[in-house]
């Protein structure tokens, strides 16, 4: 480490520039304090090391909500997409998932541009070694962080996005570099200055497929996967109209037993399966010889090759994640029907990384033994760009808002996919990197990507990134959706004969009585726009207002059962536990309850209800106790 | 807006008279749907700390004639609305009541859960509260262990089944809702419809069992003790062989579930292990008493064979030992045979505690039953002797997660015939889990994440 005496005086340090870095470092310059993003290289600012895509199911959510409060992960995606899909179009509303191939380059120099223009915002090239905190009264403060140069700088808050970064190991076959992905320079000091604080670490593990030169792949074998003809933006801000444009393709294509043969062959060279990896790799994305092993009996696996971008040759082998040496590599993949001949530009390799142990976050994502000092991304367990970039935007809120002294800004599991997300992080044993799945938000019929301005646009307003304009028509929109629903429900049609000649020709029952237009159209074969036949007192209305309408009279049943759970779990959300209980004195509770609270800490009776190993009756017995001592 | 919970709150006693509490915001509103008195006045419009002449209907069924007692928030035991009802018409009324009060939306407290109000509503000192958690967390642990413990077997097995069937069906809706390019959900629709009416006629049937009484007896737990070869079986067959009645199987879910059920002179005894009663031939002492210490564990009365031409010996001493707390029925087998050992003999082995009543028998000449059966309902009638009143608790905790369960199946049934996407469906099949679950102990947790990715090949 080099010695010298330059101190810098910022606000906020940013750790890391991927997709968490680059949200933190936006909200906290934005809301007026001078902040400072590390990054090992400027050029990996918003890089995209795996999979050539921002969305898709759940995560097309996290980046809705992340427009919604202020982010920029929607806008980037917007300027910078080559394809665009809705996937789950045929089902329910609540399971619409938005998802676009990236260019990759394109993206991340675009995100670099924002960052480079932003007010406040300082990057700096280096890596960080060393947080740097007092203790006073036994409670640890961050002061600053010291970067390799031995530069000093000194801070008020901290956030961690140190992605696959920390220690990292890379592996392929036998072949083991210990450097971060793709070849990037690892963090190897900050490590262990967590550990010395008693900020604890584990390993995990994840891996990304080859990346192939498209000219040596025979695109005729394969089925072609086009995007959508009408293109919907990620970001409430962009016009629908702007980025209707040209798009390419992706393609498929399956494994065959010619394929599972090889993998099969050669697992005891495979890291995994010889013991070389110790870190826990995500069920999501398996690598292909863990789909092999453990789905034996499948017969085949899809193959997507995805563009990396525009102006590239480079393709992405979606589905082949692989951790096996070279030679095997490029022999499974030749097996597979258009790769005959594929030539390989970059081998797939597993990365093994340092994140934080369970129970040390608090919902604020601060870490709860060091004042000051927050993280975000794959260091808090998670896995994925977007996960990342959700917690790298509340992380940065509430680092801002904790210089400001301000209350933190906390989502709860009825509000947000990000509320789902964090409070999973910090509430489960996650042994496992963590993505976010329409199937772990209780509450999804509420939690629509069509109506992530609805739910938040005011808490970013309230926190200061969305402005008064913005905020102005979400007000507007929710009073207009509200007033024509009220006007569906209490316009009646009646049964004269015209109706019922109208009704038929559309294939609908005919009516026995005066019937609302809202009940009309609740029919599977009836839609807003059939219905306006019967609608001669209609105002003309904006296209996201009218799918609003739509969705909740259509669901109206469904949505208001879950209004009704939400309702009871916001009562046990509201029972607060104090900061300074000591479980030892509540004798009734099992073992088992006291010592998971004493690690979780949870901040409210609802939270210590969803820690595993907590009963009904420990919360009753907690709830009695909380009444006993006045809180 | 706290929920309205209701209990049967006296012990529960064959004389026929019990309590049924009501409590929470609705309690007025609900009884009043199911309760009328001759001069019509509804309760909500009655002053509040009154009592109410009338009967309690099923529609026009008349169930019982009671007496209800009207207290309105603040001044009640919970600080809430409660109202109780008097029953008169015994345990099955009862059960009816509490029943319909379910069914008019009520839920069953959880245990300790009207003192758990009480205090949390203020009515309780403060001072008390160690007293209150402690109430809760012990109430909790024996609702546990009964509810567990008449649930086990076959019964257990066809439940669980069934909610792993359930699960996944979830699991499968979700991964391809999560992972829609790997996989597909046409024309599963109709597949999982049929799946469904199959798996809610099942359950059906274990309603219709539980309502018959077939599943969980509401009866006396008896342990019959005593060493090898002191001729259990052989007394037994004596005194109950006719009037056993051994409660048949349904559809083979309760043959290990079911222990043997006996009705004498009108009260109702669980033999508990019955592999003790059936002599084997694993006659080691050792398992002997291993076997009693457990089956003793469960009763409510026991019964301890012995033999009275032997001596008695350690095995008989560590019985006696277990027993000593236990309401307790000795016979003193083999009367007819030379005695070695009589009721002195045996009374000097317990110490200072209740003494077993004492019966001669012998299964050879075939004396001593109408004593014992005489003893026996002088014991029940003057309420010496009682089960437990969890166990028809659970009972009911039980059906009603079976109807819950039920219903969401049946939700799931119209949504599929209403063309709902499947999305949709997993919201009801998601809380059938859930009431599944309820019956045996689980709960949903991370089921449902670990199901997804053990059955389905997932991801990029």
């Amino acid at each position: 480490m080099g010695q010298n005496n330059l101190v810098i005086e910022t606000d906020i340090c940013i750790i890391g520039a991927g997709h968490a870095g680059c949200e933190a470092a936006l909200a906290c310059a934005r809301l007026g304090l001078k902040t400072v993003i590390f990054t090992v290289s400027v050029e990996s600012i918003a890089l995209m090391p795996c999979n050539p895509n921002i969305g898709g199911t759940s995560k097309g959510h996290l980046v809705k909500e992340i427009d919604a409060l202020g982010g920029e992960m929607g806008k980037n995606i917007d300027k910078t997409f080559i394809q665009s899909k809705m996937l789950n179009l045929s089902k329910g509303p609540a399971v619409h998932s938005l998802r676009a191939q990236a260019d990759k380059a394109d993206y991340s120099h675009s995100m670099r541009d924002i960052l480079e223009n932003q007010e406040h915002l300082t990057i700096k090239q280096g890596e960080v070694c060393e947080i740097l905190f007092e203790e006073v009264d036994g409670l640890k403060k961050v002061t600053g962080v010291k970067i390799f140069t031995g530069t000093t700088y000194k801070c008020k808050a901290i956030v961690i996005c140190s992605g696959t970064y920390l220690n990292a190991r890379c592996l392929c076959g036998e072949a083991i570099t210990y450097t971060g992905p793709n070849g990037l320079q690892a963090a190897t000091h900050l490590s262990k200055c967590l550990k010395d604080m008693g900020v604890t670490l584990r390993r995990f593990k994840t891996g990304t497929p080859a990346r192939m030169d498209k000219r040596s792949l025979d695109f005729s074998k394969m089925e072609e996967q086009k995007g959508d003809e009408k293109i919907v933006p990620f970001s409430f801000s962009t016009n629908p109209a702007d980025i209707q444009k040209e798009q390419v393709s992706c393609y498929l294509t399956y494994t065959n037993n010619d394929t599972h043969e090889i993998i099969r062959a050669n697992l005891d060279r495979s890291p995994i399966y010889a013991g070389i990896i110790e870190g826990t790799g995500p069920r999501y994305c398996p690598s292909i010889e863990d789909k092999v092993v453990k789905f034996a009996d499948k017969e085949r696996h899809q193959v997507f090759i995805e563009p990396e971008g525009l102006y590239t040759n480079e393709v992405y082998v979606g589905g082949m994640s692989s951790s096996l040496p070279e030679d095997v590599q490029l022999k499974m993949y030749r097996t597979v029907p258009g790769m005959e001949n594929c030539k390989i530009v970059r081998n797939a390799y597993a990365i093994e990384y340092d994140c934080l142990t369970p129970g040390l976050l608090s919902p604020s994502l601060e870490i709860k033994s060091v004042s000051g000092l927050f993280s975000a991304g794959q260091f808090n367990g998670s896995s994925g760009y977007e996960e990342a970039a959700a917690q790298g935007l509340i992380a940065g809120i509430n680092a801002a808002r904790k210089v400001l002294g301000k209350n933190p800004l906390i989502l709860d599991r009825s509000e947000a996919y990000i509320g789902v997300l964090i409070d999973d992080l910090v509430t489960k044993e996650n042994l496992e990197p963590y993505r976010m799945m329409t199937s772990r938000a209780e509450y999804r019929l509420l939690l629509r990507q069509d109506n992530a301005d609805l739910r938040l646009r005011k808490y970013g307003y309230e926190v200061g990134l969305i402005s008064q304009e913005q905020y102005d028509y979400i007000l507007y929109k929710q009073s207009a959706i509200d007033a024509e629903v009220e006007r569906l429900n209490n316009t009646f049609v009646g049964s004269g004969k015209e109706n019922q000649k109208y009704l038929e020709e559309l294939g609908s029952a005919p009516l026995h009585t005066a019937t609302s237009l809202a009940e009309l159209l609740c029919r599977p074969e009836l839609n807003y726009d059939n219905i306006t036949y019967f609608d001669t007192n209609r105002c003309s209305l904006s296209e996201d207002i009218i799918e609003q309408v739509c969705i909740q009279i259509k669901y109206a049943g469904y949505i208001e059962r879950q209004s009704r759970q939400v309702a009871s779990f916001k009562k046990m959300e509201k029972k607060l536990i104090p900061d300074d209980i000591n479980y030892d004195d509540v004798s009734s509770l099992r073992l088992e309850a006291r010592q998971k609270l004493k690690l979780f800490k949870p901040l409210s009776v609802g939270q210590a209800s969803r820690i595993s190993g907590v009963t009904p009756a420990d919360i009753s017995v907690l709830l009695v106790y909380l009444t006993s001592i006045g809180k | 807006m706290k929920d309205t919970i209701a209990a049967i709150c006296t012990a529960l006693s064959p004389s026929g008279i019990g309590k049924i509490r009501v409590s929470g915001s609705e309690a007025v509103e609900i009884v009043d749907k199911i309760f009328k008195s001759p001069g019509k006045n509804k309760l909500s419009e009655s002053d509040t700390h009154t009592i109410h002449y009338g009967h309690i209907y099923n529609g026009k069924d008349v169930i019982d004639e009671v007496l209800v007692l009207l207290m309105k928030a603040p001044r009640t035991y919970t600080r809430e609305d409660v109202v109780e009802i008097d029953c008169h018409g015994g345990l099955y009324v009862l059960k009816q009541v509490l029943n319909l009060l379910i069914d008019n939306g009520c839920r069953i407290a959880e245990p300790g859960e009207f003192t758990k109000r009480a205090f949390l509503n203020g009515r309780i000192d403060l001072t008390e509260a160690e007293a209150v958690m402690d109430l809760i967390s012990s109430k909790s642990e024996m609702s546990l262990k009964n509810s567990v413990s008449i649930l086990n077997g076959s019964l257990y097995k066809k439940i669980s089944s069934i909610r792993s069937d359930v699960l996944y069906f979830i699991a499968k809706i979700e991964a391809s809702l999560d992972d829609p390019e790997h996989m597909s959900l046409d024309g599963y629709e109709e597949e999982l419809k049929e799946k469904l009416i199959t798996i809610n006629k099942d359950i059906n049937y274990l309603i219709k069992s539980y309502d018959n009484g077939k599943i969980i007896k509401e009866g006396i737990n008896t342990a019959i003790v005593g060493k090898p070869n002191v001729g259990k079986s052989s007394i037994l067959n004596m005194i109950l062989d006719e009037e056993r009645a051994i409660v048949t199987d349904i559809a083979g879910t309760t043959r290990d579930t079911l222990e043997e059920t006996v009705v004498l002179n009108g009260v109702t005894l669980n033999l508990i292990d019955t592999a003790g009663i059936h002599e084997t031939k694993d006659s080691v002492e050792k398992i002997g008493i291993e076997r009693s210490i457990n089956s003793i564990s469960k009763a409510d009365l026991v019964i301890y064979i012995v033999d009275s031409s032997r001596e008695l010996d350690d095995s008989d001493r560590e019985i006696i030992s277990l027993i000593n707390n236990k309401k307790t029925i000795c016979l003193v087998n083999k009367s007819d045979l030379n005695k070695v050992t009589d009721k002195e003999d045996i009374i000097k082995c317990f110490n200072n505690c209740e003494l077993p009543l004492f019966v001669e028998t012998s299964a050879l000449l075939g004396t001593g039953k109408e004593q014992f059966i005489s003893i026996l309902s002088d014991m029940f009638f003057d309420g010496k002797i009682s089960f437990n009143d969890e166990v028809m608790i659970s009972n009911l905790r039980q059906i009603n997660s079976l109807k819950e369960s039920y219903e969401s199946i049946n939700r799931v049934i119209d949504s599929i015939d209403n063309e709902m996407p499947e999305d949709f469906l997993s919201i009801d099949l998601l809380s059938a889990y859930a009431s599944l679950g309820e019956i045996i102990g689980e709960e949903v947790s991370d089921d449902l994440v670990d199901k997804i990715f053990s059955e389905f090949c997932m991801g990029k």
